[in-house]
């Protein structure tokens, strides 16, 4: 017995220059925050971006973004709407608001059918908004996506670093390329995350302020990009992550 | 018309089989089609046809050979089976749809009959998959 999807997955994502995973181990760390501004900063500075959104149980990029009333158009696959500049997919397409209790088995069918029915076409950059853990959705994109880095989130925070340490080990183990980390939701200067990680010698690519003005902007792509969060996001892309392009 | 991408996983997998086994003719190629998947077996052949035509010409004419299996869903609470075809007269079309696109979506808007848990497994005919491929080096 032969999956077929597995064998056109690479031809979905070969005209793709880049794809960033944005993981980070524990939950309620902003990863999904900084994927969709993320996102929202590359379309912005005139790259051609996507965004798929693996957090099959908890998707929240389109809430963030505030995307709703599109949907994906059917054309020898599917096209991703695109708002914004940003092609956007997700689960919510399929399972609106409601619940999807899946098991390991089914979280990677659907990561599966994704990548082989998305037609993203060209793109500068896709960005990869993972769930928590080192689980199913992490290596299910290890395994089927080839050309692929990691942007690891990271609060200060002793047991957030804690469990995002054993994600870099894994990935270090793996070979799987690490842009680097990104501190987030920062109150003070601390050497904290530096300390932690010095043993695996991973660059930080520098920190974004705790930014109470988030929430307001939530769902409110023009409100977001005047947040300090995207301000400082941005300037991280600018000064490390643009040249990675 | 996404029965096309998955044509083209099929079509895609021949290719590589012929690369990865050096044969020169394919003369045989069983093609699942799983009933949770609701495909349109006339675009999906249509799809199988065209792209095969622009791409791959050591498959011989009519050889992909097309066969339907029916769903089998166990509940993994109380080891009730099911099928999709019983169930689906009580889903929306919109709901269906979903589950056309992406099967697993059967645990969004589907409940065992017998106990209600969306906790079930799809033991058969989830999608497309190939069963064989025989061939000639």
């Amino acid at each position: 017995m032969i999956d077929p999807r597995l064998h056109v997955i690479g031809k979905r994502l070969e005209k793709i220059k880049k794809i960033i995973a944005v993981s980070g181990g524990k939950g309620g760390i902003g990863k999904s925050t900084v994927a969709s501004v993320l996102a929202l900063c590359m379309a912005k500075n005139g790259y051609k971006a996507g965004l798929l959104d693996l957090d099959l149980s908890g998707p929240s990029t389109h809430v963030i973004l505030g995307i709703e009333g599109t949907y994906p158009e059917e054309d020898k696959g599917l096209i991703p709407p695109e708002v914004n500049g940003i092609k956007y997919m997700s689960i919510i397409y399929f399972a609106g608001n409601n619940p999807s209790p899946l098991r390991g088995n089914d979280i990677s069918n659907i990561i599966i059918e994704l990548l082989t029915i998305t037609i993203w076409g060209q793109l500068d950059v896709l960005i990869l908004d993972m769930p928590p853990g080192i689980s199913d959705s992490i290596l299910d994109v290890i395994r089927l996506i080839k050309k692929m880095e990691f942007l690891v989130v990271a609060v200060p925070s002793k047991v957030a670093i804690g469990v995002m340490k054993k994600e870099l080990k894994i990935l270090m183990e793996l070979n799987i390329p690490v842009m680097g980390v990104l501190e987030n939701m920062r109150r003070k200067e601390s050497p904290l995350l530096s300390d932690m990680i010095d043993d695996l010698n991973i660059p930080i690519l520098g920190s974004i302020d705790l930014d109470q003005a988030i929430e307001d902007a939530t769902g409110n792509m023009d409100r977001l990009t005047e947040t300090g969060f995207y301000k400082q996001l941005d300037r991280v892309f600018n000064a490390r992550t643009k040249d990675m392009l | 018309m996404h029965e096309w991408a998955l044509a083209e996983s099929v079509i895609c997998t021949i290719s590589d089989e012929i690369i990865k086994n050096k044969l020169n003719r394919i003369s045989r190629v069983i093609v699942k089609i799983g009933e949770l998947q609701q495909i349109d077996l006339d675009i999906f052949r249509f799809a199988l046809d065209t792209v095969l035509a622009s791409c791959e010409p050591a498959v011989e004419k009519g050889s992909i050979i097309l066969e339907t299996e029916l769903s089998t869903l166990k509940c993994n609470v109380c080891e009730n089976e099911w099928s999709f075809g019983e169930n689906i007269k009580n889903m929306q079309g919109d709901e269906a749809e979903a589950i056309h696109f992406i099967p697993e979506i059967a645990h969004t808007y589907m409940r065992c009959p017998a106990c209600g848990s969306p906790d079930f497994k799809i033991k058969k005919g989830r999608g497309v998959w190939i069963e064989s491929i025989e061939g000639e080096i």
